[in-house]
């Protein structure tokens, strides 16, 4: 008797569990789901192309052209420093030096580095690049203070894609007579390209929504950077000084929906290219 | 200098002892393999036969704390010695792995990796070392059709002859095969044994097994480890038939291990 009544209590309760966690689930998707349809609703009125590939002198004061270079210039030399950078470093740590107090110390500066708040790497931008180096509020200050930011993530992320490479890969390489920089180089990095992927989208992620830290070194300018020397403004900046300074919230909103499409083509575009490297391997590895 | 006579010595061990830390893992080993020949290492798990077969290739650097004592040579050179370049000696001593373990590219770029890190560039030279070597391989009738196919998604069986295939491709004098079978079924398990029998035409192999029937039916001599040492080493024959130690006896019997 005791068994049955146990028994159906147990069904319930799997049942119910089962219901929240699906509703809890569906809650994330729903939130994301809602706060892309808001900012699709408000951003249609001022959306149109004189918008997208306008100029803030134009009449309407709107065109963000301008930011939306400025922030792709930025993620592509921040990346350009941080990247290989970032790699070697979680190369150099992982595939050749031992474990032991060195490794230690440079992972747990890492770590620290990347829980730091980023408006200090701003503070430490204007001051260090910006008046001791003389790069002012520049392309080359903002690139600079970028690559520090996402450093840490590109290094930890990087790392542990080099982790889930299995043993008996390296092994293999090793056994045939390669080096260790072959072995990195043509097994070991082919494998890890997923895991290194998905560290580039978090990485990219950070710098196309980094306002504060970039108003210290980047600058504010509203027109296209055209050389490192010159100031810029990114389309996150360009939001937040839409709304903040209630010059247009329509405007604002149709900045944030332009950022958000930049985001979701950089990380389809990241997961194509992840999967393709996947094809070749033929089996999904690392994640 | 390589095969001036016949029967000479291909791998020799003398007085070799090995400690992981401060475990001793082997034990003042004494071996010697001949050329052209199969030696079986038997014995319990731990007893040190994968150890000493990863010696051979210094494997073993790659573990931390180990320490290395005493001499192996491979053909005729002492591959501890300072001068001794580990990259050449891992060309001339090729490994394969318990577990299959193909790089995750084609069937083709698996063959053509061990060439290519030495290397070589040119397609039509690349072309014939890995048709040759799938064919010695006893794989290029199975996959000659698949050469662009990634390895990862052939079956286990095709996947370890893949692997030899690629120790193949760099021509090395030695073989070390750890437990090459374990992870294998019995029809795939015996394609690799007859593979072996056609391989020590040319090669010196050296394979770890925990299949005492495997050990009988594939090597000329066998080696029983245990604790780190070696127990007794002679012909396989005698080994199993008339082994001299007791310790031996129980254990081809299967009184323990």
């Amino acid at each position: 008797m005791m068994k049955s009544v146990k028994k159906h209590d147990r069904k319930r309760d799997e049942r119910f569990a089962f219901a929240v966690i699906k509703a809890l689930s569906l809650t994330t998707a729903l939130v994301l789901l809602l706060i892309i349809g808001y900012i699709t609703w408000n951003a249609i009125p001022a959306l149109n192309w004189q918008f997208v590939a306008g100029t803030p002198g134009d009449p309407l004061n709107t065109g963000i052209w301008p930011m939306a270079v400025n922030t792709l210039l930025l993620v592509v030399l921040t990346l350009a420093i941080a990247l290989p950078l970032g790699i070697l470093a979680a190369v150099y740590l992982k595939e050749y030096v031992r474990e032991g107090p060195f490794v230690s110390v440079v992972r747990s500066a890492t770590e620290n580095l990347a829980g730091m708040p980023s408006i200090i790497f701003g503070l430490f931008g204007l001051v260090f690049f910006g008046k001791m180096l003389g790069l002012g509020w520049s392309l080359a200050n903002g690139t600079l203070t970028a690559s520090i930011i996402i450093l840490p993530t590109i290094m930890r992320t990087t790392e542990e894609a080099l982790k889930s490479v299995p043993q008996s890969y390296r092994e293999g390489s090793l056994a045939l007579g390669a080096t260790r920089w072959q072995t990195v180089k043509k097994v070991v990095l082919v494998s890890a390209f997923p895991g290194i992927m998905s560290g580039l989208m978090l990485a990219i992620g950070r710098v196309v929504g980094e306002t504060a830290a970039l108003m210290f070194t980047l600058g504010s300018s509203d027109r296209v950077a055209t050389s490192l020397m010159d100031s810029g403004r990114t389309l996150a900046m360009h939001l937040y000084m839409l709304a903040h300074e209630g010059l247009s919230v329509e405007g604002a909103f149709a900045t944030a929906f332009v950022l958000v499409v930049v985001v979701l083509a950089v990380n389809v575009t990241a997961e194509m290219l992840a999967n393709r490297a996947l094809g070749r391997g033929g089996r999904q590895i690392g994640r | 200098m390589a095969g001036e006579t016949g029967s000479r010595s291909m791998v020799r061990a003398e007085g070799l002892n090995l400690y992981y830390d401060k475990l001793h893992a082997l034990k003042d080993v004494d071996m010697e393999v001949p050329k052209n020949s199969v030696l079986s290492l038997i014995g319990p798990s731990g007893c040190g036969k994968s150890t000493f077969l990863r010696t051979i290739n210094r494997m073993n650097d790659l573990i931390p704390g180990v320490r290395v004592q005493g001499k192996v040579e491979v053909d005729g050179s002492d591959i501890y010695d300072p001068s001794c370049d580990v990259i050449d000696l891992r060309r001339k001593v090729g490994m394969v792995f318990q577990k299959p373990n193909p790089f995750p590219m084609s069937v083709y770029d698996n063959v053509a990796y061990g060439p290519r890190v030495h290397g070589i560039k040119d397609r039509a030279e690349l072309d014939s070392i890995v048709e040759k070597s799938l064919k010695d391989a006893a794989l290029w009738d199975e996959i000659k059709d698949r050469l662009k196919k990634p390895a990862l998604g052939i079956s286990g069986g095709q996947q370890q002859r893949l692997c030899i295939a690629r120790t193949l491709a760099v021509e090395p004098d030695v073989i070390l095969m750890d437990e090459p079978t374990s992870a294998l079924d019995p029809i795939s398990t015996g394609k690799i044994e007859e593979l072996i029998d056609e391989l020590k035409k040319r090669y010196t192999i050296i394979i770890v097994t925990h299949n005492m029937q495997q050990a009988g039916r594939i090597s000329d001599r066998t080696a029983f480890f245990l604790l780190g040492q070696v127990i007794e080493e002679g012909p396989t024959y005698d080994i199993f038939h008339r082994p001299a130690d007791k310790r031996t006896e129980d254990y081809i019997t299967g009184r323990f291990g």
